[in-house]
């Protein structure tokens, strides 16, 4: 059972798209004689940069490392339409020490993502996929025992339906069979209609927040800031932390998901943010 | 919106993790600089219940959340994962042996 749970948690992990650099140099792992061996590390990337810098282009904000500019996997160059988002990904890059690690540098990984598109996606299909979500939603899947989840379910998930309902003006439910709840078509057109307002990078968030969190109504509450992270993950994560209440945390494996779909929520939910917004300052003079 | 209370502990969290990410030159990072002038701007609203100072108030919490667990995931990922196997050499030299050098390659 833990095995097929681990391999639900690895599907999370797509896609991953890891960032090319602009140097050649290839570091493969050790091959001894024998040629390959059964299961070989990937060569680590050592740091090879000393400075990172954030330049303005035609398209957007471009990333320097130390004078080479950062480019995707692809080999486009890599613009962000949003200072602050470029700021981040600065920072994620100044961050690595010694070696590059791919695995913690998320919204690198969101912008090379958008930049690609990498399974070719246009906007109809991408907000689809999302909304098709809904119809496996985390929040509508309930159990009737044991009763203490019943009751926690309850009292946890139901405001969060409420408040999507009451925001959206539609009618979403919860059910405990199998087949799940039955969303009218009307549902399914407000999401999408509303999905349709955001642009194709913001898009492209979005559908990464609700794929690790497996629910389409905690993704609506992350975007619209009625919930943190924090408590969204919570939320998504009911069921386990109702079970290591019951019988203890396993700090390898527990600890070590919570992190990590804490880190990419996060980062998907500031760059949905980062890429949707505008930001005008109106100064008010003082009047003396 | 969310209840996130003052922004103050947010701010000083964010950027001591800011300061952990960064290294020695923290103060001239344009991660650090920019959290503080949006701060700085935000500050003094003539509105009792500014939506831009939330708004900016939640995205800082976001990237807090994000800096903190990429943190502890990796501290995670460095004790528990698994190293992979050995190479060869390494475990001819675990009984002290070293592997043959063959300079016209393998018969």
């Amino acid at each position: 059972m833990w095995r097929g749970c681990r391999r639900l948690l690895w599907d999370r992990s797509l896609p991953i798209w890891f960032p090319r650099l602009p140097s050649t140099a290839a570091g493969s792992g050790p091959a001894g004689p024998c040629g390959r061996r059964a299961y070989a590390p990937p060569g680590e990337r050592k740091r090879f940069y000393q400075n990172v810098s954030i330049s303005q282009g035609e398209g957007g904000f471009e990333i320097n490392l130390d004078h080479r500019k950062l480019k995707t996997p692809q080999a486009k160059l890599f613009t962000v339409p949003s200072e602050a988002l470029a700021i981040a990904v600065a920072t994620e890059w100044d961050s690595q020490k010694d070696t590059i690690k791919f695995y913690t540098m998320h919204l690198t990984t969101l912008c090379n993502t958008a930049l690609d598109n990498p399974t070719q996606r246009n906007k109809t299909q991408l907000i689809r996929a999302a909304v098709k979500f809904l119809e496996t939603d985390t929040l509508c899947y309930r159990v009737e025992e044991p009763p203490a989840l019943a009751e926690l379910q309850k009292n946890e998930w139901d405001p969060v339906v409420d408040w999507a309902e009451k925001r959206y003006n539609v009618t979403i439910g919860s059910s405990t069979s199998i087949l799940g709840p039955n969303i009218p078509a009307s549902t399914k057109e407000t999401f999408i209609s509303h999905l349709a307002s955001y642009n194709m990078w913001a898009l492209q968030g979005i559908e990464f927040v609700i794929t690790q969190l497996k629910s389409l109504i905690l993704s609506m509450g992350l975007i619209d800031r009625h919930i943190t992270v924090e408590k969204a993950v919570l939320l998504s994560r009911l069921e386990e932390e109702y079970q290591i209440r019951r019988w203890g945390k396993v700090e390898w494996a527990h600890d070590y998901d919570l992190c990590e779909l804490r880190a990419r929520t996060a980062a998907g939910t500031l760059f949905v943010h980062l890429c949707s917004e505008s930001s005008t300052v109106k100064h008010k003079l003082l009047q003396d | 919106m969310a209840a996130l209370g003052t922004p103050l502990p947010t701010l000083r969290a964010l950027l001591r993790e800011l300061r952990h990410a960064a290294g020695r030159h923290y103060r001239d990072s344009p991660a650090y600089r920019h959290v503080l002038a949006a701060f700085r701007a935000h500050r003094v609203t003539s509105e009792k219940l500014c939506r831009a100072q939330q708004e900016l108030h939640f995205q800082a919490a976001t990237y807090l959340c994000l800096l903190r667990s990429v943190r502890e995931h990796e501290a995670l990922h460095r004790e528990y994962h698994g190293k992979g196997e050995r190479s060869p050499e390494e475990v001819a030299g675990l009984v002290g042996f070293r592997l043959p050098q063959q300079p016209g390659g393998k018969g």
